[in-house]
């Protein structure tokens, strides 16, 4: 067997019991293996060890709702090509990209070598920002425009470079890298698990939340301590906070770009409501403060669910008016329907995840595939699918996702009496030698977080993937063939983080 | 159709805040710390001890709000200590100002060091152009909310623009990425001259957790001077509204 079989919510693996396997097998049992649509890879890295690099796999089977790991290793300096699964499967690109990246270990026929956020511990220290390779057509009739690192708004920066013939996009590249800040490496470089948490709330700040619940169940699994269903009764509350928040605030943003006013300053105050209710319960707009490991510091008290409940069926409500109404605009629909269109075709073989690959057709949904939290115990979630995958259809997603967080938060917290729960433990002793991950899906999408410890049981590897890492691909499919000034509701719609690229 | 838009009209009512002065945060929030010296101190070496950014000295006893993330945890610690009150006036002309000692009651803006020509030339309209240099976002989402439907901070003609052109400063946030820090550079020279440059986020102001970071470089900092100070994790929008707004003297805190 080349795996080893477990699931989400398993506690951590002791490294020896994850198979070191050939690439050549695990290469040849991925190229049929992953043809099919239930698998797909959360993460592939390398790490060093010793005089060793060793490279882990963690596979995802959605039927079975089961994970597999295998992993294969090499001389650290040795000088052999491995044939690339990105070749077969486009999915794979970001990983093989940063393995190149960061080891200069070359993969044999890969299509898109490309640099993929410029770290600071780059094996090529003359490839940087300013010559990244961007792709090129020649052509009388073309030209090119580039867009950022600064970008208009007020937002992070990302370089964006489009091939146009008139007033339509050939293709656009994007190249990324600005927002890099050697996030892992501060993970591992430290043994203090408070600023490891404030670490994770800080990859992406508007998914604070989920990253932080990430990282704490890292920590718990590698604990053996697994939290309470209170515990992890409330993360979800947060967790579904945070999503309605964003989806909010992206409403607001796409109808401010298609100059639909109203709808955009009745999400602003929709979405002030959403985070000044996770203020009232933790003292932050963003839930920063809020997911600790082990316990938390801001547990719900009566009168704290007696707000949420209220605030919440009160935004749902005012919000159910405004998709209302911007169903019943067909100025809105001409602008949002048929643009933007990532077909599922498509959207599967790039491999994207979360709300945009739902709104594709691509149904991809941790909470259905891999449960954890109250997913797993007191919400049959089901997961919302879309097929047209264009802008609308993005909309529409997070239209009828507001709402369905929104229930889920009145269905636990109608039944919810605050009981006493656990303080946060920054010193639990952690298993040595193991490999722990987590899967949460964020409000964009699936985000993974894997440590390895080392023989003190302190976090030697720490590596993060955010939904953002296969996105960025779908939005330069989406504006294909579309208007250049289509471009804004296109990015809108995705809405993806560039620090969570970055890292 | 009209019908909808009336609903959703009337349900949204009035969302405007009348007058930015008397805004007051919900007792939750973690503002501006006060500090306690006690006979045993021992609680205060404790939380500087995890302190994630090192923002507490023991002795002599500060919390530096410049490198402050406001985890509230050193609170949880050292509670006959520390204690974080909700005020939101954190923002100063000065850097020296962000660090907290006992019995503090406010942060001291430091009016004084306001250069002449900044209230005289922005005080009825001043726009700004915002870079991120490894901002979470987050930061970047509260700048956003300062001009929303809520806090409108546009009704003091206080605006972000696109482009550095049309700007009279730009306002910085994140540790400053290495791989950003020439775009920042070009961007603030961009800008016409007089220009103000205001720095938003605890880790703008100090790295935060990226200060030692290899991925990072400062050094804009050195070279031209900071007027305003934000710290936050991230900066409220209303720590950004009272800081710019005592910084064109249109209150004084
Ligand atoms: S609240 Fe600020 S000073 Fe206190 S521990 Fe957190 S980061 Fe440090």
């Amino acid at each position: 067997m080349i795996y080893h079989i477990t699931d989400n919510m398993a506690e951590a693996i002791a490294l020896k019991d994850i198979p070191e396997v050939d690439y050549a097998a695990l290469y040849n049992d991925l190229k049929e293996r992953l043809q099919d649509e239930r698998y797909h890879v959360a993460h592939y890295f390398a790490t060093p060890d010793g005089t060793r690099l060793k490279f882990y796999m963690i596979l995802l089977d959605d039927h079975e709702h089961k994970m597999m790991l295998s992993s294969f290793a090499m001389d650290y300096y040795e000088d052999v090509a491995l044939p690339s699964l990105t070749a077969l499967h486009p999915a794979l690109h970001p990983f093989e990209r940063e393995i190149t990246e960061l080891y200069n270990v070359e993969f044999d026929s890969m299509p898109w070598n490309k640099p993929l956020r410029f770290p600071f511990n780059r094996r090529n220290r003359n490839s940087t920002m300013d010559n990244y390779p961007f792709y090129t057509i020649e052509g009388e009739t073309l030209h090119e425009v580039n867009v950022g690192p600064i970008h208009a708004g007020i937002i992070e920066p990302g370089a964006f470079r489009f091939v146009c013939n008139g007033e339509s996009v050939l293709h656009l590249e994007i190249a990324l890298g600005y927002q890099h800040r050697g996030a892992e490496h501060e993970f591992s470089s430290t043994t203090n698990r408070l600023r490891q948490t404030l670490l994770a709330e800080g990859i992406a700040g508007d998914s604070a939340v989920s990253h932080a619940t990430a990282y704490s169940s890292v920590v718990e699994k590698l604990a053996h301590k697994p939290a309470s269903e209170a515990l992890w009764i409330e993360r979800t509350v947060a967790l579904e906070l945070e999503r309605m928040a964003m989806h909010i605030a992206d409403t607001g943003a796409l109808s401010m770009d298609v100059a639909y006013q109203l709808g955009q300053v009745a999400c602003e105050a929709l979405r002030t409501m959403t985070i000044n209710t996770t203020q009232a319960w933790c003292g932050n707009r963003f839930g920063k403060g809020l997911i600790r490991p082990c316990g938390t510091n801001k547990p719900l008290t009566t009168e704290k669910v007696a707000m949420i409940r209220t605030n919440v069926a009160e935004i749902r409500r005012r919000y159910n008016e405004v998709v209302e109404d911007i169903k019943s605009s067909p100025s809105l629909l001409a602008r949002f329907e048929q643009c933007g269109i990532v077909p599922k075709a498509e959207m599967q073989r790039i491999g994207g995840v979360g709300m945009a690959a739902r709104a594709s057709g691509v149904k991809r949904d941790i909470r259905t595939s891999h449960p954890y939290a109250a997913y797993a115990s007191q919400i049959q979630h089901e997961s919302i699918v879309k097929r047209h995958g264009d802008v609308m259809a993005r909309l529409t997603m997070r239209c009828s996702e507001v709402l369905q967080s929104a229930d889920y938060i009145e269905q636990l917290l109608a039944t919810y009496t605050p009981t006493d729960i656990a303080r946060p433990d920054y010193e639990v002793p952690m298993a040595a030698e193991s490999l722990a991950f987590s899967l949460i899906e964020g409000w964009r999408g699936e985000i993974c977080h894997v440590a390895t410890t080392n023989a003190q049981g302190e976090i030697a590897t720490y590596k993060i993937k955010d939904p953002s890492l296969h996105n960025w691909l779908a939005l330069a499919i989406a504006v294909r063939g579309e208007g250049i000034s289509d471009f804004p509701i296109c990015n809108k719609s995705f809405n993806l983080s560039y620090c969570g690229h970055d890292l | 159709m009209i019908f909808p838009k009336l609903k959703v009209l009337k349900s949204h009512g009035w969302q405007y805040i009348p007058d930015l002065n008397a805004v007051e945060l919900t007792e939750e929030f973690r503002g501006r710390p006060v500090l306690t010296t006690t006979d045993d101190m021992s609680d205060v070496e404790e939380a500087a001890k995890i302190c994630p950014t090192q923002a507490i000295t023991a002795a002599p006893f500060t919390l530096d709000l410049g490198r402050c993330l406001f985890c509230g945890e050193c609170a949880l610690r050292a509670a006959k200590n520390i204690r974080f009150t909700n005020d939101y006036k954190i923002g100063s002309t000065s850097r020296e100002a962000l660090i907290v000692k006992p019995g503090d009651e406010s942060i001291a803006f430091c009016a004084e060091q306001v250069r002449e020509e900044i209230p005289a030339l922005f005080s009825r309209a001043l726009k700004l152009r915002q870079v991120s240099a490894g901002g979470d976002a987050s930061v970047e989402m509260e700048l956003n909310a300062t001009g929303n439907v809520n806090f409108d901070f546009g009704r003091y003609g206080v605006e972000f623009v696109a482009s550095p052109r049309h700007a009279d400063g730009v306002v910085v946030t994140g540790p400053i990425s290495s791989n950003m820090a020439e775009a920042l550079d070009i961007c603030y020279n961009s800008v016409p001259d007089p220009k103000i440059v205001i720095v938003c986020g605890s880790e703008a102001c100090s790295g935060g957790l990226y200060a030692d970071s290899r991925a990072v470089d400062r050094r804009f900092l050195e070279r031209y001077k900071v007027d305003l100070w934000l710290p936050g994790a991230p900066t409220h929008p209303m720590t950004f509204i009272d800081g710019v707004m005592n910084m064109l003297k249109l209150k004084t805190r």
